[in-house]
């Protein structure tokens, strides 16, 4: 387990015991796995990353390293920060109480049980494969989540490797830096031009270390978003889930049906087993068979009843889980254009800072 | 005697220390003429000005000095170096280059002269140019294969730099005022080819051409260096120092050239990631749209970067990394030839002194032959 802590900043609205206190990666962890099967229809903000990936050569890939300790950390904060300004998760006691309350946290989400409630992976893939009617909308953002997510990893990768070069065409300048400054002892007339010169590569050189680590900033909320189509299949996933409940749910009713039917007309339309050992073991008795139709008819009951409010929950899964969906769409939009604005400013800071200079470089050699 | 000019235009200092005898008009220097002027494109190279051939060759005017000047001074010789042919042999395969000499020249038959030449017979002339001329700078050649370079041997990319270096290289000499009349460069340009094969093959055979190598590293290795002076010394000191630098900044150069591909060959990737992630969004599309035709044409922008470094900066540093080295070869041919003029001045004192004890000798016998004829003569007077 890693141990990484965040002091967490104030408590959302009501009355804050405790103001900050220490929590570990592994109940931020915990913390997410509640919210997700807690509210299946909501698209939760996911964790970052726990590992270092998409590394550049100079980042390092150790997940102790400062640099990525912090930042860690500061997407930890935001992912509360995401938590705090949903409508619905915000209202949850136990997020209040993960901000609020030191120790028995951990055993109060436990205590709810919601570990029991969640899915199996099985299931759902089961679902995934077997679904006959999902909801076309669903199906599709199960699509876009998955281009999304190729599509970011893949930048992120390639932004990475340029990373990787432009630190390396900036180093080297810093060469020019060293010889230029040796250079400029033996020359008369060229040496103050030298070693001017070579101090504006200098300073070229070491100018790229700020640039990337703002680029890193940017890649981290690429990686948000990568991170959050995850939680997009989460949603779909479920709805197939239902729908498939739905749809066996049906069909079992159907078949009761049909085979209440059977008994009460005494013919045998479709194949069963029980028809077979009937006839193999003899017929029933007219009480057993009545017997039989009765426990039907309540199971078809039952059944009904079920069928009516899986119905229900799914329509309304459908629904509330649409809405949380077009909030995230809304808020990926304005997340990913600002996340772009920030990005062609950094470019263009970068190039003017470049610009100046190489400016001031061709000045000390027309001078010379 | 008269000499004026630079070398490279390093400032020596101009008030020679005391170096002996040398007359200190060797090294008059004209500070305001900048010649190195490495990281601008335009700077135009070498023109090599020899002092006159009546002037008395001394050690000390030995040394080369040659200003840069903007235009070539003769205009009556246009050479061009084009058309790279390759040609596949049994033996071996090798480029041809044509070679055009348009001309008024008086001792030239002709007006127009095509041929075709190898890099081989540019190898044999330049050769023959630093026999007949030992003390002048002979323009560089490029060389003959790049070790660890960035390209292969016959790529189209080789071809074209060798071919202009090669150009470069007869238009200098063609412009310097002593090389332009040499023999060996005349028929160079004119002669056909088996013409050429049967003249080179009546040069100084390749042991007398050894004999001079020989010659050169043992004089060097006796050192030369002992009688140098000082003002050569420091030059010496100069040139080594420039010819380090200006080796790592040649390798500086090619390294960040090396850097900037890589980078472009990343970001050629980077572009349509976004223009492929804009298909499946709908509000942000233009955006990312927008995103990759930046980084597209920051792309065009580096190649053009790229272009400029290797048509302009890198063949230049290298210029300047070979006339580092010829120069420094010319330091060691005139510690060279002082190594030969002093051992020729030792053993002429040897010799001196050898003939100012064989004197002594004489004249010692002389004085006693003397010395006994007086007391012969006075023994014979006492009666």
């Amino acid at each position: 387990l890693l141990s990484s802590r965040a002091v967490e900043p104030q408590s959302e609205g009501q009355c804050a015991p405790v103001d900050s206190l220490w929590r570990r990666y592994s109940e931020f962890e915990l913390l997410r796995n509640y919210l997700s099967v807690t509210y299946p229809h909501i698209v939760v903000p996911p964790l970052p990353e726990k590992r270092a990936d998409f590394v550049w050569h100079k980042l390092s890939a150790d997940n102790m390293d400062p640099d990525f300790v912090e930042r860690r950390r500061i997407g930890l904060e935001n992912f509360l920060l995401r938590v705090a300004s949903h409508p619905v998760l915000c209202q949850d006691k136990i997020f209040y109480s993960f901000l609020t309350q030191e120790g028995g946290w951990k055993e109060m989400v436990n205590e709810t049980g919601f570990q029991i409630k969640a899915d199996s992976r099985l299931k759902a893939l089961n679902a995934t494969f077997r679904v006959k009617n999902p909801d076309k909308r669903f199906t599709e953002l199960k699509h876009y989540s998955d281009e999304l997510q190729s599509v970011i990893s893949h930048l992120l990768r390639v932004r990475a490797r340029v990373a990787d070069r432009l630190y390396g065409v900036y180093k080297v300048h810093g060469n020019y830096g060293r010889v230029f400054s040796e250079w400029s002892a033996i020359e008369k007339e060229m040496g103050d031009g030298l070693q001017s010169a070579g101090h504006h590569m200098d300073v070229y050189a070491a100018s790229i270390d700020d640039i990337l680590e703002e680029e890193e900033h940017y890649a981290d909320q690429l990686k948000e978003y990568l991170f959050y189509a995850e939680a997009l299949r989460a949603v779909c996933r479920k709805h197939e889930l239902m729908q498939y409940d739905l749809e066996m749910a049906a069909q079992d009713l159907t078949s009761k049906k049909q085979q209440c039917e059977e008994l009460a007309t005494g013919t045998v339309r479709t194949f069963s087993l029980k028809g077979m050992t009937s006839k193999l073991f003899g017929q029933e008795t007219p009480e057993q068979r009545e017997a039989k139709v009765k426990v039907l008819e309540e199971q078809i009951q039952e059944g009904e009843e079920q069928l009516k409010s899986k119905n229900l929950e799914g329509r309304d899964f459908v629904k509330s889980a649409w809405a949380d969906i077009e909030r995230f769409k809304e808020q990926k939009n304005h997340d990913l254009k600002e996340a772009l604005i920030s990005y062609a400013v950094m470019q263009i800071s970068m190039c003017k800072k470049g610009i100046q200079v190489w400016t001031n470089a061709k000045e000390c050699f027309s001078k010379m | 005697m008269e000499v004026e000019g630079r070398v490279l235009g390093t400032p020596l200092p101009a008030p020679c220390p005391g170096g002996g005898a040398e007359p200190p008009e060797v090294l008059a220097l004209d500070d305001d003429e900048d010649d190195l002027e490495v990281f601008s494109k335009d700077a135009s190279l070498a023109e090599v000005n020899s002092f006159s051939p009546s002037m008395p060759i001394s050690p000390s005017s030995m040394i080369n000095q040659y200003k840069f000047e903007d235009e070539p001074e003769l205009g009556d010789l246009f050479i061009t170096v084009d058309d790279p042919e390759s040609h596949i042999t049994a033996i071996e395969t090798f480029i041809t280059y044509r070679v055009v000499t348009k001309t008024s020249r008086g001792e030239f038959d002709s007006s127009e002269y095509e041929v075709r030449r190898r890099y081989q017979d540019f190898l044999w002339l330049k050769s023959k140019l630093e026999e007949a001329h030992p003390t002048l700078i002979i323009p560089p050649l490029p060389e003959k294969f790049i070790m660890k370079g960035m390209v292969e041997r016959f790529s189209d990319e080789f071809i074209e730099t060798r071919r202009k270096a090669l150009h470069k290289f007869l238009n200098r000499i063609a412009d310097h005022p002593t090389l332009t009349f040499n023999e060996d460069f005349k028929i160079f340009l004119t002669a056909q080819a088996w013409e050429l094969s049967s003249h080179k093959k009546q040069g100084p055979g390749l042991l007398s051409r050894m004999g001079q190598t020989v010659r050169a590293v043992t004089s060097s290795v006796r050192g030369g260096v002992k009688n140098r002076p000082e003002m050569f010394t420091e030059m010496n000191h100069y040139m080594e120092t420039f010819s380090q630098k200006i080796n790592v900044l040649d390798k500086i150069a090619h390294r960040i050239y090396k850097e900037e591909r890589e980078y472009f060959n990343e970001m050629k990737e980077y572009g349509p990631i976004y223009t492929l992630w804009s298909a499946s969004e709908e509000d942000i599309a233009d955006s990312l749209k927008g995103v990759a035709s930046c980084i597209d044409k920051c792309c065009k922008a580096t190649e053009k970067w790229m272009a400029g470094l290797s048509e302009n900066l890198l063949p230049i540093l290298h210029e300047y990394v070979l006339y580092s080295e010829i120069l420094m070869g010319v330091l060691k041919r005139r510690d060279q030839i002082q190594g030969e003029l002093d051992s020729k001045v030792d053993a002429l004192a040897n010799k001196k002194t050898e003939k100012d004890m064989c004197l002594a000798t004489w004249e010692s016998f002389l004085a006693s032959q003397t010395v006994d004829l007086h007391v012969e003569e006075d023994s014979e007077d006492r009666p």
